[in-house]
């Protein structure tokens, strides 16, 4: 490598005769050349035209050379400028302090143009590299200062994702790096609704980005699924073919969840691919292994039929340690690992109050590798069990409570032709309702009410039917023949569902008023025993209205009804 | 680390040799053991016997080689593991998708 034919070279020297010479050498090399006849000169040359390196005689008026090279050096700051000091000074006292000064070489008088040629390129070359370093680190340093921002910007996605859920209930502790989503770790954990407790914890190979980027359909089809009711089976094998359709091979996730059922003090658990995760029992103090027996999420689809989840009993104060393989693998400086060991003297060291268990196998962990950032680094949570009142009450939490703020609103659905002919329009209208939370508990009675008092708009208003037609057997396939019938040609007619509501979460009334563009029934008929047929209710329609409602009014002619439905805290 | 390969068998088999961490800094290496070789053998051996440790990203280019090798119906063996590369395997259940000893 060449080096920059550019580079202008600052020759300070005051003796004219010396100056011209090397001048003349260094032209004949190729280089511009700026010129200096004292110290106090070679400082305002190098500000004005910032040479790539510096010829210096050491002695010189008005600024010697040594001066001015510590100058010199101060305003090239991080650049490298070398400097070689020609001189006729030979003893060692000298040298040195044109070294102190910061100079780089030196050039004896009378100097030889074939060394001078080899230093003055030995040196730029050097200069071009240090240019060349320069230029990379600020490009790393730009880069990187890019991918801190993306990282952030992933994190605020991630943290709305995966912290929908309540690993901050109080019988959950856990432990989770600032970023530890770039570690590949997560922890999740959300109730059902049947009050039961999930917790998953998971550990993605790899790190970075590509490590945190799965952890996002995990969070989401977790959460979905939880809050819906299904099973740990179901979920689970949900996340493994979600996983194995969209990560890549080599990508996995290693993870172990568990399902406490409060009200049963039963508890479901599988792991696969983590370390042994312990349930310790308060009552003997013992542990107990919930062991990995399967592969790890998102290595093989379709491995539903082989997915099993382990039972066991618990009882009250028993605590469930969820980790990933960094706790047991933890080293410390010397590159011991904390182990197994370790972990399980922490256990017997606590078996008086193991309510501080979980701080005491932080700190252990801590003191271990004696370094508190690469703790924070590692991934630990802990799950108490309690009696079931206690969890409900816990699950009930403040944030989620003052959340809904009181409620005073209407809403009005009309469903005209094109609509009621393809659609049901009662998932919707149960899934805007069940956006309140106060009335979450009850969506099953208010999909009754609602069904109940759709169906018979429907059916005996827009459609006209007669439900005495229903009576026989055969009269029952005719009565749904002939509903499908009139309900494909059907071009007019409308249902309206008004919706008002008011209230908390302490209490309230929801007001359901079904309206439908048809004629309307015999009043009386409702005033009437129950089992005697009013004309839109065979069976039980009407007192199961009754029984889940408040009140069940019609107006007349028949065609609008109220029904009015309450709930308490 | 370090790896190395051997054909046997007129090409049927490849023997891929790990030494020392097999990790990350692997990923390259290790892929090119295998992807180069033309016509692709029949039977793959990894050789762990100077294999220290392995983390989960060996774990992944072990699935990546598996799915180059077909999937359900590759060879692979996994050979001359230590007790610490043993005990990874069977936390994560790997011996259900490689032959391991």
């Amino acid at each position: 490598m060449h080096p920059d034919l550019n580079a202008t070279i600052l020759i300070a020297e005051d003796s004219a005769g010396d100056r011209l010479l090397l001048k003349q050498l260094v032209r004949s090399l190729g280089y511009p050349v700026v010129e200096a006849e004292n110290g106090q000169q070679a400082v305002d040359q190098f500000a004005r035209h910032r040479p790539r390196l510096v010829l210096m005689d050491a002695l010189m008026p008005n600024l010697d050379g040594f001066d001015a090279t510590r100058r010199i050096k101060a305003l090239a700051g991080e650049d490298l400028v070398p400097v070689i000091f020609v001189t006729s000074l030979q003893d060692a006292a000298s040298l040195r302090r044109c070294v102190e000064a910061g100079g780089d070489d030196f050039l004896s008088k009378p100097f030889s143009a074939v060394m001078l040629a080899a230093k003055l390129n030995a040196f730029l070359r050097m200069g071009d590299m240090h240019r060349t370093v320069q230029r990379q680190r600020d490009e790393i340093t730009l880069h990187h200062g890019r991918l801190l921002r993306d990282q952030e910007m992933a994190k605020r996605i991630y943290d709305r994702v995966a912290h929908a859920g309540c690993l901050n209930l109080p019988n959950i502790r856990h432990h989770l790096s600032p970023l530890a989503v770039f570690n590949g770790d997560v922890a999740l954990a959300a109730t059902g609704p049947s009050g039961n407790l999930m917790v998953l914890l998971g550990d993605f190979t790899g790190h970075g980005l590509a490590a945190a980027i799965g952890a996002m359909p995990l969070a989401q089809t977790f959460y979905g699924m939880v809050g819906k009711g299904f099973s740990l089976r179901e979920v689970l094998v949900e996340l493994n073919s979600k996983l194995c359709e969209i990560l890549p091979t080599e990508v996995f996730c290693c993870a172990c969840g568990i399902d406490i059922d409060f009200a049963q003090q039963k508890m479901q658990y599988w792991n696969g691919g983590l370390p042994d995760c312990l349930l310790y029992r308060a009552a003997s103090g013992e542990l107990e292994s919930l062991a990995s027996q399967y592969l790890p999420l998102g290595v093989r689809p379709g491995a539903d039929n082989d997915l099993q989840v382990e039972i066991v009993n618990v009882a009250p104060e028993d605590r469930v340690y969820l980790w990933s393989d960094g706790i047991l693998e933890a080293a410390n400086p010397t590159g011991e690992r904390f182990g197994e060991t370790r972990l399980r003297a922490v256990f017997a060291g606590h078996r008086d109050r193991p309510q501080s268990l979980f701080d005491a196998i932080n700190r252990a962990l801590a003191d271990h590798i004696d370094d508190q950032a690469l703790a924070d680094d590692l991934c630990i949570v802990e799950v108490t069990v309690v009696e079931e009142a206690r969890f409900a009450g816990m699950a009930q939490s403040p944030s989620q409570a003052s959340a809904t703020a009181p409620l005073d609103w209407s809403a009005r659905y009309e469903f005209r032709p094109d609509s009621l002919r393809v659609t049901n329009p009662l998932p919707l209208v149960l899934h805007n309702l069940l956006e309140i939370s106060a009335l979450r508990p009850y969506s099953g009675p208010l999909y009754t009410v609602l069904a109940e008092l759709y169906s018979n708009a429907l059916e005996h208003g827009v459609l006209a039917l007669d439900s005495a037609i229903k009576a026989t057997p055969a009269g029952f396939a005719h009565y749904y023949q002939a509903r499908d019938q009139r309900l494909q040609n059907l071009t007019e007619g409308w249902v309206r569902i008004g919706l008002h509501c008011t209230g908390g979460d302490r209490g309230g009334e929801l007001q359901i008023e079904v309206e439908d563009s048809g004629a309307g029934f015999d009043l009386a008929a409702l005033t009437r025993s129950a089992d005697v047929d009013p004309g839109r209710y065979t069976g039980r329609g009407y007192p199961l209205l009754c029984e889940l409602c408040e009140s069940v009014r019609y107006h007349p002619p028949g065609n609008r009804v109220v029904a009015s439905f309450r709930w308490t805290e | 680390m370090a790896i190395s390969t051997q054909l046997l068998d007129d090409g049927a088999e490849l023997i891929i040799k790990v030494d020392g961490r097999f990790d990350f800094s692997a990923h390259q290496t290790f892929r090119r053991a295998y992807e180069a070789v033309q016509p692709a053998p029949l039977r793959y051996r990894v050789d762990m016997a100077g294999a220290s440790y392995l983390d989960s990203s060996a774990l992944g280019m072990l699935l990546l080689l598996r799915d180059h090798a077909g999937g359900d119906d590759a060879d692979i063996r996994i050979i001359h593991c230590n007790d610490d590369v043993r005990k990874i395997f069977t936390i994560s259940n790997f011996q259900r998708l490689f032959d391991i000893s």
